[in-house]
């Protein structure tokens, strides 16, 4: 049970720094390597770190795969949403100049906002992949299953206050 | 252009041809997408290398440099990349429903017993 | 105002509709807004179409930025009479999809499905709109990944192995054709159609733009399911659900040949392609070999679905043949086929759709005695079958007729008198259903008829079938500008 000791706790502390490198790779992409897909992968990887250590219900009861689903589709929602902004504002599809009083200004808000959508879905995807994939032999194996799952789970976490 | 200083297309080639032999002559489903992911590959590397200018820096705008790569083929790739982990999650959980059906990922043993239709 | 939007409006209705059902939950509403979404589609694809034939071509710069630098959708003849195939298909067979599809997925989570059908559409329209190469890929990929999801969810378990059968044979087509793109880009430096077009000609002696011919030409036979490379075809067809095979085989291998058009008549030219890289003579041999063969294949199938799948690659080969003989005549028959074979074979596989809802069978033996148990259903297969066959006063004999014409304006009697022969092989395999249903005991008792919301569909694309077969002026000088836009100055 040791080395369980040293994931959790070097989890712990890496998550939310994981998290907001993603973050700044997101809304770095103008200066630097970065952008919508990659920060949304590593996003969603902080998510499946703990998922691989905490246990996938645990995850599940902190990012219910309801609202995975729902913001894939919004991050998308998003991204369609800029661009139909673009042509009600008068310029064509995906046109970011229009978007504020000053060109320059707007193509800064638009490709920002675009990659924020893709960010979105993908690092939302991500996860919901892993739900299905690593939640399959739950659901095969049926409910019963995973109750002893999280009291076991529960038990260890009460033993190791970490 | 001698032969040698064409070796970015000598590596394409290379990964390309292991990429398509490993689909082919594989019978585990699992490797075959491992190699449609290397023959994948392949096309980036042909995309980004031939995106490279000579003395050009990576396609950032930063002060003190005047000749940067083509970024175009870099964003086509991006693209690409995406279309790539999108197939291989699709394929894999084709796999992972298939072996939930039929107890295998090897293709023997898939279509041994099935009725011919 | 919104008409200068049309040809972008024409992709992202459909593209801002599929998270929309993902968003809703509920089953039958997702269903109402695909549909809607669809008959919207197909009214703007009308518009579009009455644009490009009477005003010219139309085209949209995404973005604002221009032309080559930017992406530009680019709608003429040939673009708006494709994108009326798909909507229109689509929008059909989506009246039938609530009760096929819940009678044969049976799922909770049935509003994904739709999500991955407005996909498809998307991913379809939007390669036949866009004007630029890799839009082209990324839209192909769209429509592929969605269609093999589609197909995966088949009442059978074969359905699995034939998704991802497909999905490996599909996505080396598709990355052959990437290659074929990044190659003239190497060569050319553009992206844009019109400018590659342009370009080309300059360059074309060399290696390399010969090499990026033949990728193009090996990705997308495979993806249009051209004979040697059509061996994803028939499984995929035969296990996916029933709404869905109408759907795809009514669209997806259309597509493909107007990207064969496209590609080979508008950007490389036609000298190029016909003269110097013989493509002509590669498809006049393999769309003949194409027809027999799998005409042949068909007689033996025991399941009338495969029967019908291989009858769909015979039917790609004559579209093939038309374009081999790249004349205008040629090419308005493959144009035309396009069409005509769209409305047969929806009709068809909507008819075998009807017939599953009953049955929940395929094979040949349990149709015994249907005809008197389900008439209106075996009345339309038997016209969708004439029309398959080439009869007049149907859509088939249209371009079997312009097909004949083609060939004799080259004075190739042989190649008329081979389109005729393959034509009777087709009344062999339908005339084993007819008989079956017809004139043997009924297998199975209390078979009652297919509810109307399958039925509705199924008769409104037989009832096209018979009125562009009289009425063929409108289809005809459609194709004909197409095919004339393909040869002449863009």
């Amino acid at each position: 049970m040791e080395h369980h000791i040293v994931l959790r706790v070097v989890a712990k502390i890496l998550i939310p720094i994981i998290l907001l490198f993603a973050l700044y790779v997101q809304f770095h992409g103008d200066y630097g390597p970065g952008g919508g897909f990659q920060a949304g992968v590593i996003f969603g990887s902080g998510f499946i770190l703990y998922a691989l250590i905490f246990g996938l219900q645990a995850t599940k009861s902190v990012l219910p795969p309801s609202v995975v689903h729902s913001m894939t589709g919004l991050g998308v929602l998003l991204y369609t949403g800029v661009g139909v902004a673009g042509m009600l504002k008068g310029g064509n599809f995906l046109e970011y100049g229009v978007l504020s009083s000053n060109p320059v200004a707007g193509q800064h808000l638009g490709i920002m906002l675009i990659e924020l959508g893709v960010g979105i879905t993908v690092s939302f995807v991500m996860v919901s992949l892993f739900y299905s994939f690593a939640g399959y032999r739950q659901q095969e194996l049926g409910h019963s299953e995973t109750a002893t799952n999280t009291q076991a789970h529960e038990q260890e976490t009460v033993d190791n206050p970490l | 252009m001698t032969a040698i200083g064409l070796y970015n297309y000598w590596i394409v080639f290379f990964l390309m041809m292991a990429g398509l032999y490993v689909v082919v002559v594989s019978t585990n489903l699992i490797k075959k997408i491992i190699g449609l992911n290397i023959f994948q590959t392949s096309v980036f590397i042909l995309y980004i290398s031939i995106g490279k200018v000579e003395d050009g820096t990576a396609p950032i705008l930063a002060n003190g440099f005047s000749v940067y790569s083509n970024p175009l083929p870099h964003v086509l790739i991006l693209t690409a990349i995406v279309v790539g982990v999108a197939t291989t999650a699709l394929g894999l959980a084709l796999i992972v429903r298939i072996h939930a059906e039929y107890g295998s990922v090897d293709e023997e043993d898939i279509y041994q017993n099935e009725p011919s239709d | 105002m919104i008409s200068t939007h049309l040809p972008v409006l024409q992709v992202v209705i459909p593209l801002l509709a599929a998270p929309a059902c993902i968003l809703i939950r509920q089953a039958t509403v997702t269903w109402l807004l695909a549909l809607v979404v669809s008959w919207v589609s197909f009214l703007i694809s009308l518009s579009l179409l009455y644009q490009a034939f009477y005003s010219g071509s139309l085209s949209y710069e995404l973005g604002g930025w221009a032309a080559p630098w930017g992406i530009e959708y680019k709608v003429d003849m040939v673009n708006a009479f494709v994108l009326v195939i798909v909507s229109g298909i689509s929008s059909i067979v989506l009246i039938s999809a609530r009760a096929s599809l819940l009678h044969e997925l049976g799922m909770r989570r049935i509003h994904l499905v739709y999500t991955a059908w407005l996909l498809c559409l998307t991913g379809l329209l939007g390669i036949t709109t866009t004007g630029d190469v890799f839009n082209v890929f990324v839209f192909l990929e769209i429509s592929s990944l969605s269609s093999y999801l589609l197909i995966s969810l088949g009442p059978d378990r074969r359905a699995l192995t034939a998704a991802f059968q497909y999905l490996i044979m599909g996505t080396i087509g598709a990355t052959f054709i990437l290659i074929g793109i990044g190659l003239l880009y190497m060569m050319t430096g553009t992206l844009n159609m019109s400018d590659l077009a342009m370009r080309i000609p300059d360059v074309s002696d060399t290696t390399t733009i010969h090499a990026a011919f033949a990728f193009l030409v090996l990705g997308i036979a495979l993806k249009a399911a051209v004979f040697p490379l059509h061996y994803w075809l028939p499984n995929a067809y035969t296990y996916a659900p029933s709404a869905v095979t109408a759907f795809l085989a009514a669209t997806a291998t259309k597509v493909s040949i107007y990207l064969l058009l496209r590609f080979f008549f508008d950007i490389f030219s036609e000298h190029f392609s016909m003269r110097t890289m013989r493509l002509g003579e590669i498809l006049l041999v393999l769309g003949l070999v194409a027809t027999f063969s799998m005409s042949l294949v068909a007689i033996f199938q025991q399941n009338v679905k495969r029967m019908l799948a291989y009858s769909s690659v015979a039917q790609v080969g004559y579209m093939v043949l038309g374009i081999g003989l790249a004349s205008a005549t040629g090419l308005t028959a493959a144009i035309l086929h396009l069409f005509n074979h769209a409305l047969m074979k929806g009709a068809l596989f909507l008819s075998l759709g009807c017939i599953f809802f009953r049955l929940n069978s395929h094979d040949i033996k349990d149709l015994a005695g249907i005809g008197r148990q389900m008439p209106w259903t075996m009345t339309a297969f038997i016209l969708g079958g004439l029309s398959l066959i080439g009869v007049p006063l149907t859509v088939g004999f249209i371009s079997k007729w312009y097909l004949i014409l083609a060939s004799l304006e080259r004075d190739w009697w042989w190649l008329a008198v081979l389109i005729v022969a393959s034509s009777l092989l087709s009344v062999i395999y339908i005339w084993r259903v007819v008989e079956v249903a017809y004139f043997k005991t009924a297998a199975h008792g209390n078979i009652s008829e297919a509810p109307l919301g399958l039925l509705l569909p199924t008769w409104i694309l037989v009832l096209a079938n018979i009125y562009f077969g009289v009425n063929a002026s409108a289809t005809v000088s459609y194709a004909s500008a197409a095919a004339g836009q393909l040869l002449g100055a863009p």
